[in-house]
């Protein structure tokens, strides 16, 4: 089976790649995934924010992070309330659509709303849908054994699905896919830290948010290719705001708003699809590797909204953020009807207030088409702080 | 003779429950008054089991919270947690209580004291950003029960396997650590003995909610399980492990045999058995009740009832002879159970209409909260497609008078149940 779901980024300058990740990235038809079927392959769909991967890809299957998409709810209106976030009904609505097809759905308790996606998608769908249950005490000493009793668990309900064993040999060469790429996305976001003029905060969304949608592989290719161009690229640096973006962990703001922010500011940091990058280190690659990779998951890794964890209180680590991409100032968003999102936002702005850290505070919606009086406000901001 | 019996024990119940309450809170404000802190906790796996042994005073903010709606004031509580940042879309129970702390602890009901401790579970995830309020404006130690729910639906693991042991493990082991935090805040060692005594009356309480709503069956049902069950549902979380509660489910168990023996019912002619899915609208409290008793329609059972008792409801019994073990077990089957009364509402649902013979489910499902409320349409279509009985969906808040809009749920009520007439005529016809 073709490692390459996506391929038409090859032979391309960088504003060629740009160009045509930002194709797949707005194509809610993902082609990647109807190909990747069409030759036979399994896929399991995992919510947001983060899902072990390694385990279905060392199990021949291609994993596919859902994090909606730019389409309307008709189908899926009918099956939720009123008062949630888009990214649970777009989601829901990529399959009940036929857009994607699945053979295992996997969600996790981030979030009041999405811990309910199990139960919806089980009454739809006679394939496994099912919560990974990572744990919501990172502190206690058992977190770890749990975890990789839950990982255990997973990796038998993937083998029923395809039907073939996931031998240790698979899992780590599966780690060292992913491995590699969170080392290449670690290398993208230093530049972005850097020299933020080489690489907008648009441009490597761009590069990062096509590898939820195509095997690891490929990415890796993608990103070594596309990485040397950005560091040879005769850009020279501008006068803009260095800022931090915070809000992105879950529901994805349109595209068009991030490449808005990244014309008035460098995007020196953010938490944009995170679940890619929370895995901080390499996972070792000897050893009991559900175990490393549980144990990875709790000890060496990122923060969000969405995890307690009482060594990470989430405005220290916005700060710790800030502080280590040298940026000047914080965008705080949140996606509408997004709690976790919503009530951090307060305790972010307490904290910037309190470290005199200015900072903009925006909500936004995926399928927002129009924000011109936040890209005016936004300016407005910017402008203040250059002036100021 | 008899109407002396009957006077004593029909009502005994909700007036018994009322002045439990009013102790309750008294309770709290002498405890502010001398400046003591309390343990925060919630209704979905409170762990007063365990904190009684420690003599904490129990502080229940969704309770608390829940009241300044019920009195008529979560308006201005809203508005103060507004103005200090929160946002309109989220939960009202938190942003009533951040008021109630930047107020000192006022209440409308009295004085409530700051956390010394706050204990959760993840049955609800608002719970945990709910208390990292209090641990960043107080310092005050948080502890996290992490509660592995249904990973499937219909795939609960049992007890026995190993599946099952691997989760009860994990709960016991986080019980083990939070023993001494209890120690360290209380300042009081643990003791076994107390906890099996505690465990004890949790069990009397447990066992008494199971039979309470297994007797609602009866026709007429013997409680509205909206409005008396949530007078009930009070007590079950705000003396849970205390004597007094077992006492007060001890009382009611006979109450409600008394009353299913000799055929008495609620205070209306039940024409309508429905089945409540969802959280009570509190900003109209009664005005929401009456849009159905007013036609005849009495709620028999309510997933309320189950899942904000923690899955008290289901009745577990620990073992006091290993008492964190089975603390361990209880805790973990009982919180899993509010969740699937939550997650899995469907299946409870259905599996009411014939034990409950319902003639009609309301579904309300609310702004504030999410995790009641994100799958109840899908369920309830589930319900429809699986049974032939009727079903109302109207959505408000619990707390938020703005997102209540009262006429219009009267019409929708009213809607309902000339439909449920009608039907009934109909089937009277073709009989």
């Amino acid at each position: 089976m073709t490692n390459h779901l996506f391929g038409t980024w090859q032979n391309q300058s960088l504003e060629g790649i740009f160009a045509e990740c930002r194709e797949l990235a707005e194509n809610a038809d993902f082609p990647t995934v109807k190909r990747w079927r069409e030759n036979g392959g399994k896929v399991l769909g995992h919510f947001q924010v983060y899902f072990p991967e390694e385990i279905a890809h060392a199990a021949g299957m291609l994993p596919l992070k859902m994090r909606g998409a730019p389409v309307e709810p008709t189908h899926s209106d009918s099956r939720f309330g009123s008062y949630l976030c888009s990214i649970l009904k777009t989601s829901l609505e990529l399959v009940l659509s036929n857009r994607v097809e699945l053979d295992m759905f996997v969600t996790h308790p981030i979030c009041d709303a999405a811990r309910n996606l199990a139960a919806v998608w089980g009454r739809n769908y006679s394939y496994p849908c099912q919560i990974l249950y990572l744990p919501q005490n990172a502190n206690s000493k058992a977190s770890a054994e749990y975890l990789r009793g839950e990982y255990e668990r997973v990796k038998g309900d993937v083998e029923a699905v395809t039907g073939s064993k996931v031998t240790d040999e698979a899992l780590r060469n599966s780690l060292i896919v992913y491995n590699e790429n969170r080392r290449l996305l670690r290398q993208l976001y230093e530049i972005k830290r850097k020299q933020p003029w080489l690489v907008t905060g648009f441009e490597a969304y761009l590069l990062m948010t096509v590898g939820g949608m195509i095997l690891r592989e490929e990415h890796n290719e993608l990103l070594k290719t596309a990485i040397p161009l950005i560091e040879a690229r005769p850009a020279k640096r501008q006068d803009k705001i260095r800022v931090v973006f915070e809000g992105g962990f879950c529901e994805q703001p349109p595209l068009d708003l991030i490449r808005a922010i990244s014309q008035s500011c460098y995007i020196v940091d953010d938490d944009l699809l995170i679940g890619l990058r929370w895995i901080l280190e390499d996972i070792p690659l000897e050893g009991d590797l559900l175990m490393n990779m549980a144990d990875a998951y709790l000890e060496k890794s990122s923060y969000s909204p969405v995890q307690h964890d009482a060594r990470k209180p989430k405005e220290k680590m916005l700060l710790q953020r800030i502080a280590d991409s040298g940026a000047e100032a914080a965008i705080i968003t949140a996606a509408k009807m997004c709690e976790p999102g919503l009530e951090d936002q307060v305790t972010y702005t307490k904290a910037l207030d309190e470290k005199g850290i200015p900072y903009f505070v925006g909500e936004f919606e995926e399928n927002m088409t129009s924000f011109d009086s936040m890209e005016i406000q936004l300016e407005t901001f910017t402008e203040n702080l250059i002036f100021s | 003779m008899t109407e002396t019996i009957q006077d004593e024990l029909v009502g005994r119940g909700n007036k018994e429950g009322a002045d439990l309450f009013r102790e309750w809170f008294d309770g709290l404000a002498e405890h502010a008054k001398r400046g003591e802190g309390a343990a925060y906790v919630f209704v979905m796996g409170s762990m007063a089991e365990l904190l009684h042994v420690f003599d904490f005073p129990l502080v229940l903010p969704e309770i608390t919270s829940l009241q300044t709606a019920v009195r008529r004031v979560a308006d201005k509580y809203l508005a103060e947690a507004e103005d200090y940042g929160y946002s309109p879309d989220i939960c009202g129970y938190v942003k009533a209580d951040m008021a109630v702390q930047l107020r000192g602890g006022d209440h409308p009901m009295g004085r409530i004291p700051k956390p010394a401790i706050a204990v959760m579970t993840n049955a609800c995830n608002t719970y945990i950003k709910w208390a990292e309020i209090w641990e960043r404006m107080y310092g005050t130690p948080l502890f996290v029960i992490d509660v592995p729910a249904t990973r499937q639906a219909g795939g609960q693991f049992q007890p026995g396997s190993a599946d099952f042991e691997r989760d009860r493990k994990y709960v016991e082991a986080q019980i083990r650590e939070l023993i001494p935090l209890c120690e360290e805040v209380s300042g009081k060692k643990f003791d076994i003995d107390r906890l099996r005594e505690t465990l004890k009356y949790a069990n009397d309480m447990n066992t008494g909610w199971k039979r309470v709503l297994e007797l609602n069956k009866s026709k007429p049902s013997l409680f509205n399980a909206v409005t008396d069950g949530t007078v009930y549902l009070g007590v079950s979380n705000n003396l849970r492990g205390t004597e007094k509660g077992s006492t007060f489910f001890k009382n009611l168990v006979e109450e409600m045999e008394y009353k299913s023996a000799h055929g008495i019912g609620t205070q209306i002619v039940e024409k309508y058995r429905l089945g409540f899915v969802g959280v009570p609208c509190y900003p109209i409290f009664r005005r929401f009740s009456e849009m159905f008793t007013e036609w005849g329609g009495n709620f028999v059972h309510s997933t309320y009832l189950n899942f904000a008792s923690g899955g008290g409801s289901m009745g577990y019994e620990y073992d006091v002879n290993r008492p964190i073990e089975s603390l361990a077990e209880g805790f973990l089957i009982s919180v899993r159970e509010a969740m699937d009364n939550m997650f899995h509402q469907d299946r409870v649902v259905i599996s009411w209409v014939k034990d409950y013979d319902l003639d009609g489910v309301v579904y309300h499902p609310i702004k504030s909260c999410r995790t009641v409320s994100t799958g109840l349409a899908d369920g309830r279509r589930a319900m429809m497609a699986a049974t032939d009985v009727p079903s109302l969906f109207i959505e408000s808040d619990m707390m938020d008078k703005r997102v209540v809009s009262e006429a219009q749920m009267k019409n929708r009520a009213d809607a309902f149940f000339e439909g449920l007439a009608s039907r009934r005529e109909m089937a009277k016809i073709s009989s």
